[in-house]
């Protein structure tokens, strides 16, 4: 009977353990939507989404965060424009074509860049990028959305490459050999077979990476000049998560709950994204 | 016999591996020129004193020394609490949970948590760490903010490597009359401890390399302390340190050379977690 | 009748293990050549080679000859994409793509550049009447193909093969993986088939042999062993080997 006890005891720690990861989700949102609501309420849902104007010092002050929301993905657009193709065509290299030293060799290199702290990125984005942009496209400040975009595309590559060679990897072998059969090449064998029955797979890859586009502050905020303009893509611009963190450290009173209220759009954005994540992975393993 | 590949498919695969090759060399030299770049401007910055010093607006001098402690200090506590968090979270959803739904609610929350960005993190851990349970800005604050946000790392590699225990050795425990917790203690985790070392590493890089979440609940003060006193204070990490020092004050020779910290720690932890994957994968195939 | 195709002195090694040792044997046109003996015996191994499929395994090794349309495949030169859309393949496992059933028909056309829908429409029906399915599947083209049965699936991919209007067909045990019934319909095929195209079959179902092969070839240990008419191999083989494997000796 004390086995017993013990036995049950010893399941309810481990119940509780299992439990966590739920109770920090819920802690999460409810946080987010507790401390996010009163400032919308305040603003207005409507001149709070779709206000062109963030003057949040002003002496009437303005909260409108459409240009962050729309910063934030054209950022991310901009970012996967970039990165995408690059991401897909090195993976399908990676999983399919490369020699194996070189495919180790390559491998490891796009986990280092997983691997890179974001502010070391926003640093040598200030140094190299930033400067650049404004050389090479003649622009007072190369601080700007475009800034962003390159440094968030390079921030994304690991996650589409390691996703997609996933996937690549996945697919059956016998599909490759029905189509080198058919008398078609290697090359053409892989994109007109392997990619698209790894379709649900790279779709999840992309996905992650609009995911960490539109999470990503440090980085963003050191290369894009972080002013609340309109976007714009020589101009300094303002994502949503560099919103909350450059006024959180001196902000109080409305203008702080607005910036948790930017902090529960961010999130909002974030849990569709996962949802088609979900999707996405799910049907790739269904396949 | 017909021969000859058309002169348009010729181009097409023509095209495609261009485009391939071309993919994978601006990939892989993008972090050529990262690493190199970083390690060239950093490397000269590094001196004895820049390490062994805290900053100090008397004489002018900029020292790192108490964001390195901060960022061991703060990774050994993280550590402390989201290796058994994750692990056991692991051994209740592989070992005891019957509740196909409930499995999945847990699986979905965690990837959920693997998906919120930092900076989120940092907002909901200054609320709640800080605010709610008054522990101001302070390194445990942080520290607890990254248990949350390494949880489900842990919980996946763990939840990866029970699955490599063979059915048969729970089984056989069983059958030789052990309880439940006796197989677990005597099978199952033994079985863990490889996604718990390979959980640990691509923790430690993860702490390493945060910054957004730490910066309001841990903060950026630059003083030296004992570990449990250093808990209660407020302290930058290297990170955040770099982002204090190239941001806010424009030091970027101090900024580069953590920067090279940082780059030479994303080396060696990458070729850890790559050591240490090869070297579990050939134990189990034995 | 002609023969399509003529292997000399054939020998092939993985790695440093000889699968094929000396295979010597001509392939008629427009009849059905069975390969059997037991597995391992090479007799998938040198279907592959036919196709030169086994240039995708990595250590292997190759003498000998094999000429097909008046040519050395294995010669310098020789393109191997032009060789495999002649000597099409069915595999033992049917595997049709993860796309539709048409897309699936049409992926061998329009890889070797034919365009237009209305040459693509044609071509499908075609390759699927060939394949006696075209009345299961008619009405869901654009289904997805994986949805069929096992054995629509293979006929599916014996009309992908024919798509690229091959003149020889490898199929690697087709019915292995089906049911009886879904096996006799492939069989049907079979013989059906070779008024168009010459057929290569490995089975390990000697009545299978009988029923569909007009010449049968007896493979052990990665030997040729007896070679001849169908009906004279299972009634008066020459060889004691042969004529343990056929009346269930070993094997």
């Amino acid at each position: 009977m004390k086995k017993k006890a013990f036995e049950s005891f010893v399941y309810g720690i481990f119940l509780i353990l299992g439990l966590i990861t739920v109770g920090c989700v819920l802690l999460i949102t409810v946080y987010l939507i507790l401390s996010g609501i009163p400032a919308i309420r305040e603003i207005g849902l409507f001149k709070f989404l779709f206000g062109k104007t963030w003057a949040s010092t002003a002496k009437t002050p303005q909260f409108g965060i459409l240009p962050f929301i729309l910063t934030s993905v054209y950022g991310t657009a901009g970012a996967m424009a970039l990165g995408v193709p690059v991401g897909f065509l090195t993976a399908v290299y990676l999983a399919k074509a490369a020699p194996p030293r070189v495919k180790t060799v390559v491998s490891g290199a796009v986990s280092v860049l997983a691997g890179i702290p974001s502010v070391v990125y926003g640093l040598v984005g200030m140094l190299v990028l930033v400067p650049g942009i404004r050389r090479f496209f003649h622009v007072p400040d190369g601080a700007s959305l475009l800034a962003a975009m390159v440094v968030l595309a390079v921030m994304i590559l690991p996650s589409i490459v390691n996703v997609s060679i996933t996937a690549l990897e996945a697919v059956p072998k016998e599909y490759e050999d029905a189509s080198l059969a058919l008398g078609a090449t290697p090359t053409e064998t892989w994109f007109r077979v392997s990619v698209p029955a790894a379709r649900s797979g790279i779709a999840a890859a992309v996905v992650l990476g609009v995911g960490r586009a539109i999470g990503e502050a440090m980085a963003v905020m050191m290369v894009s000049g972080n002013v609340a303009n309109m976007p714009s893509l020589f101009q300094s611009v303002r994502f949503l998560t560099t919103a909350v963190a450059s006024e959180m450290s001196y902000s109080s009173g409305l203008q702080r709950q607005a910036l948790f209220s930017i902090a529960l759009v961010l999130y909002l954005f974030i849990l569709l994204i996962n949802a088609a994540l979900n999707f996405f992975l799910k049907r790739g393993k269904e396949s | 016999m017909q021969t000859g590949i058309s002169r348009k498919r010729r181009a097409y695969i023509l095209l495609m591996r261009a485009l391939m090759g071309l993919s994978a060399a601006v990939t892989a030299a993008l972090v050529l020129f990262l690493v190199v770049y970083v390690m060239a401007k950093g490397l000269p910055e590094l001196s004895w004193t820049l390490l062994s010093t805290k900053p100090s607006y008397l004489t002018g001098s900029i020292g790192i020394l108490p964001d390195i402690l901060n960022t061991v200090y703060i990774i050994l506590s993280t550590l402390v609490f989201v290796l058994p968090l994750g692990a056991g979270a692991a051994v209740y959803l592989t070992e005891y949970a019957r509740n196909k739904k409930l499995v999945a609610v847990i699986e979905y929350a965690a990837e959920t948590l693997s998906g919120i960005p930092s900076i989120i993190y940092g907002l909901v851990g200054m609320l709640f760490f800080c605010s709610f349970l008054d522990m101001q800005t302070s390194l445990l604050a942080g520290a607890l903010t990254l248990v949350v946000m390494n949880l489900p790392t842990v919980l996946r590699t763990t939840q990866e490597s029970l699955k490599t225990v063979p059915q048969s050795y729970r089984e056989g425990a069983f059958g030789l009359g052990a309880g439940k917790w006796r197989v677990i203690r005597t099978v199952v985790l033994p079985g863990c401890v490889d996604g718990i070392v390979t959980g640990c590493i691509l923790s430690v890089g993860r702490i390493l390399g945060e910054s957004a979440a730490l910066l309001f609940t841990a903060g950026f003060a630059h003083a030296v302390h004992g570990f449990f006193e250093g808990l209660e204070h407020s302290g930058a990490t290297l990170t955040v340190a770099l982002y204090f020092y190239a941001k806010e004050q424009g030091q970027f020779g101090v900024a580069f050379a953590i920067a090279a910290i940082l780059m030479a720690l994303t080396l060696v932890i990458q070729l850890a977690a790559m050591l240490a994957g090869r070297w579990f994968k050939r134990r189990r195939e034995q | 009748m002609s023969d399509i195709i003529t292997v000399k002195d054939l020998c092939l090694w993985y790695g440093g293990v000889q699968a094929l040792k000396n295979i010597n044997i001509n392939i008629p046109e427009h009849a059905v050549t069975a390969l059997i003996g037991p597995s391992g015996c090479g007799k998938s191994t040198f279907l592959k080679t036919l196709d030169r499929m086994n240039d995708l395994v990595p250590g292997v090794k190759i003498t000998g000859q094999v000429e097909y349309a008046g040519g050395d495949i294995f010669a310098r030169g020789t393109d191997v994409n032009a060789l495999r859309r002649d000597v099409g393949m069915v595999f033992q496992k049917p595997n049709p793509f993860p796309m539709s059933v048409y897309d699936n028909i049409a992926y061998g056309p329009r890889t070797h550049g034919v365009k237009g829908r209305a040459r693509l429409d044609e071509i499908v029906e075609r390759s699927l009447r060939d394949a006696a399915i075209w009345d299961e599947v008619k009405d869901r083209l654009r289904k997805n193909a994986l949805g069929l049965s096992g054995g629509q699936q293979q006929r599916l991919c014996i009309a992908r093969a024919l798509a690229v209007e091959p003149r020889v067909l490898l199929m690697d045990e087709p019915t292995s993986a089906l049911d009886p019934i879904s096996t006799g319909k492939i069989e049907e095929l079979a013989a059906q088939l070779k008024e168009k195209y010459t057929i290569i079959i490995v089975t390990h179902n000697m009545q299978q042999a009988v029923r569909i092969s007009d010449y049968t070839a007896f493979f052990l240990l990665g030997e040729l062993v007896e070679y001849g008419p169908t009906e004279e191999i299972f009634s008066r083989p020459t060889d004691k080997r042969t004529e343990d494997y056929i009346t269930g000796r070993f094997g």
